[in-house]
């Protein structure tokens, strides 16, 4: 049993548990995150590296042979997934040291935090449904405690409504997964791969296929279940907007793509037919909505929605160039989400708002910062040479070649307009002289942006810039993961062993 | 049998969906409580009630010698019962403090997050009004 796959998932709890018995005292407790999140951080680039070099690996928990135990893979895919992860969680936890109060700690927000990033990394190894359903709600529990840490009025709203909805998300997966079972026998991912050709009524099963199109869509937030996102993402503290805006949604796109790819594969016809009407509404609506808003986290917010549309696209075009772009664009867009995330921060630290209309003057004032929100935001409104440049162009590309163009032509207008709202802010929040709520305000309660606070972000927009400029690796690892995706045999071997 | 648990289960998914949707956060906890136990009877329908003996198997043989019931379904309830009891006190605790923090239970009136700050326009447009209100 190898313990590779185990380790991102175990090291976190290991922490969270480890802070928990130095609840009082909130410098150990932050040291020991710290700590936490760079050895996680380590592990989780250890498990990328040995899947680049030698292919998927799995661990059998408890030697219990496939299907019958639980198991732990890991294909490209969760590889990367649980390498940004990593990353991401130690971008946040550097953060956080700047932004995160003591009463915050004193809630609990270190614990909270790991179980969040454990929950994360075992969603992306599990190879088993019924694990899947485990890690969400293990997942979701943290995440419903961080949004409501600061205990204000808009959180316990969006907090009400972000459980609402996704309680009753998992409650359509578990039936799904009980449907699915009751048809095959089975919950384990590749064994259900190969149980499914066999079973007799696929209309019955495309039924359950939606069902768990919903859930996870719900989870991903496409259209049109994605109205709980834009309530809650902006509430918490910065750092969890960050870990949630980065992580959570693209947790339900993998997801899905899991299980369209391994799983539901039977009626590509209507159940990707489906998914890529759902992205392309998905990119619309999401960013006509982050051109209607003028609050930053809410812009981001909405950005997100449309940016899943983009990844969906790729799952539901279901070829190897289509594929590829999902899990680049995937790859692309948590770092740089959560790296817009931070700067909104940094922006409220140093301006004293999140709207707009109050900020201005960036550009004048703090060219550094500037410089730093430029990298993430044009890259992901896909300016060439950045990274979602390359996204882009991959998926765009790989939808004319199946002559896709309506869905072409969308995601190229949707690119136009993510530019116009980055524009947005750019004109509004760095451009437009400072004078709007009088300049001596600001730099009267202007606090400075720690070094805590900078760092991450530029190490962040750093590697965007990597990503942009050195595309190449990223794009053949991408491609890697695309080549396992389209040819489940070699999942299913790796998991079930020659079979 | 399956029949009859079938039916129940419906009943009870249709009934938790209209409490969850009546707008007031108390319904939304008794759906989400009779939701749950219909799903968890779904996964045990799913499993089949083939036999009501226990699945243990005797001391001389290597399989059971006889149709015992199907275990899984059983482990995998239990487990969702316990996490869906430990939601369930998490989301008690939870709306208790929004019901003190908001002042209200009703779904329509808690617009905190997104606050609508202009009346609505003569021409109704609701979300223009809302729009104009974030603007501030």
């Amino acid at each position: 049993m190898s313990w590779l796959p185990v380790l991102p998932i175990i090291l976190p709890f290991a922490v969270a548990a480890l802070c928990l018995t130095a609840r009082k005292d909130f410098k150990r407790q932050q040291m020991l995150s710290m700590l936490g999140a760079m050895l996680h951080f380590g592990v989780c680039l250890a498990l990328l590296f040995h899947v680049c070099k030698n292919g998927m690996v799995t661990s059998q928990i408890g030697d219990w042979p496939s299907p019958f135990g639980i198991t732990l893979a890991a294909d490209h895919l969760s590889a990367i997934m649980v390498a940004v992860t990593g990353t991401l969680s130690l971008a946040v936890m550097l953060y956080s040291t700047a932004e995160i109060k003591s009463h915050m700690i004193a809630a609990g927000y270190h614990p909270l935090m790991h179980i969040l990033i454990g929950g994360v990394c075992g969603a992306f190894l599990t190879g088993d449904l019924f694990n899947l359903y485990v890690w969400f709600e293990v997942m979701l529990m943290a995440s419903f405690g961080l949004l409501v840490l600061g205990q204000e009025k808009e959180q316990f709203d969006g907090g009400v409504k972000y459980v609402m909805i996704n309680l009753f998300s998992t409650l359509l997966f578990i039936s799904g997964l009980g449907l699915l079972y009751g048809m095959t026998g089975t919950l384990n991912m590749a064994d259900l791969h190969l149980k499914i050709p066999g079973l007799p009524d696929k209309a019955l099963l495309t039924g359950v296929a939606v069902i768990f199109m919903t859930a996870f869509g719900i989870k991903a937030g496409i259209f049109p279940l994605f109205f709980w996102l834009p309530v809650s993402y902006h509430t918490p503290p910065v750092a969890v907007s960050a870990i949630l805006g980065g992580l959570l949604t693209k947790v339900g796109v993998y997801a899905l793509i899991r299980m369209f790819t391994l799983v539901f594969t039977f009626d590509i016809a209507h159940t990707h037919g489906l998914l890529l009407i759902a992205a392309g509404f998905t990119m619309v609506t999401g960013v006509l909505g982050a051109a209607a808003f003028n609050e930053l986290r809410r812009i981001l917010s909405f950005h997100i929605i449309s940016q899943v549309g983009y990844m969906v696209m790729g799952l539901a075009l279901f070829t190897p160039l289509a594929l590829t772009g999902a899990v680049f664009y995937l790859l692309h867009h948590m770092i740089v989400k959560a790296n817009l995330f931070l700067i909104s921060g940094v922006s409220r630290r140093v301006g004293g708002s999140f709207e707009l209309s109050e900020l201005g003057g960036f550009y004048k004032s703090r060219g550094f910062l500037a410089l730093l929100f430029f990298i993430p935001a044009f890259s992901l409104a896909g300016f060439p040479p950045l990274s979602g440049f390359w996204a882009k162009m991959v998926l765009i590309r790989a939808s004319l070649e199946v002559d896709a163009y309506a869905i072409a032509a969308t995601a190229a207008v949707v690119g136009l307009l993510t530019i116009y709202s980055m524009t947005k802010i750019w004109a509004e929040a760095f451009w437009k002289p400072a004078a709007a709520s009088g300049v001596s305000e600001i730099s009267g309660q202007a606090e400075t942006a720690g070094f805590w606070m900078l760092l991450p972000i530029a190490a962040l927009a750093v590697l965007t810039l990597i990503i942009g400029l050195a595309p190449g690796p990223f794009l053949n690892m991408a491609g890697q993961a695309a080549h396992e995706l389209l040819n489940p045999d070699i999942y299913v071997r790796a998991v079930l062993g020659g079979v | 049998m399956e029949t009859v648990l079938s039916f129940l289960c419906g009943i009870m998914a249709a009934a938790s969906i209209y409490l969850m949707l009546a707008g007031n956060i108390i319904r939304f906890i008794f759906g989400l409580v009779l939701a749950t136990n219909a799903v968890n009877l779904l996964i045990f329908i799913s499993g089949r009630l083939s036999s009501p003996r226990p699945p243990l198997i005797g001391e001389a043989f290597e399989v059971p010698s006889e149709a015992v019931s199907n275990a899984l379904p059983q482990a995998l309830i239990l487990t969702a019962i316990v996490i869906g009891f430990a939601l369930l006190s998490f989301v008690f605790i939870l709306f208790y403090r929004s019901y003190q923090s908001l002042g209200t239970v009703d779904t329509e009136a808690m617009r905190f997050a997104e606050p609508v700050n202009a009346p609505v326009d003569d021409s109704g447009e609701g979300r223009a009004a809302e729009l104009k209100g974030r603007d501030r």
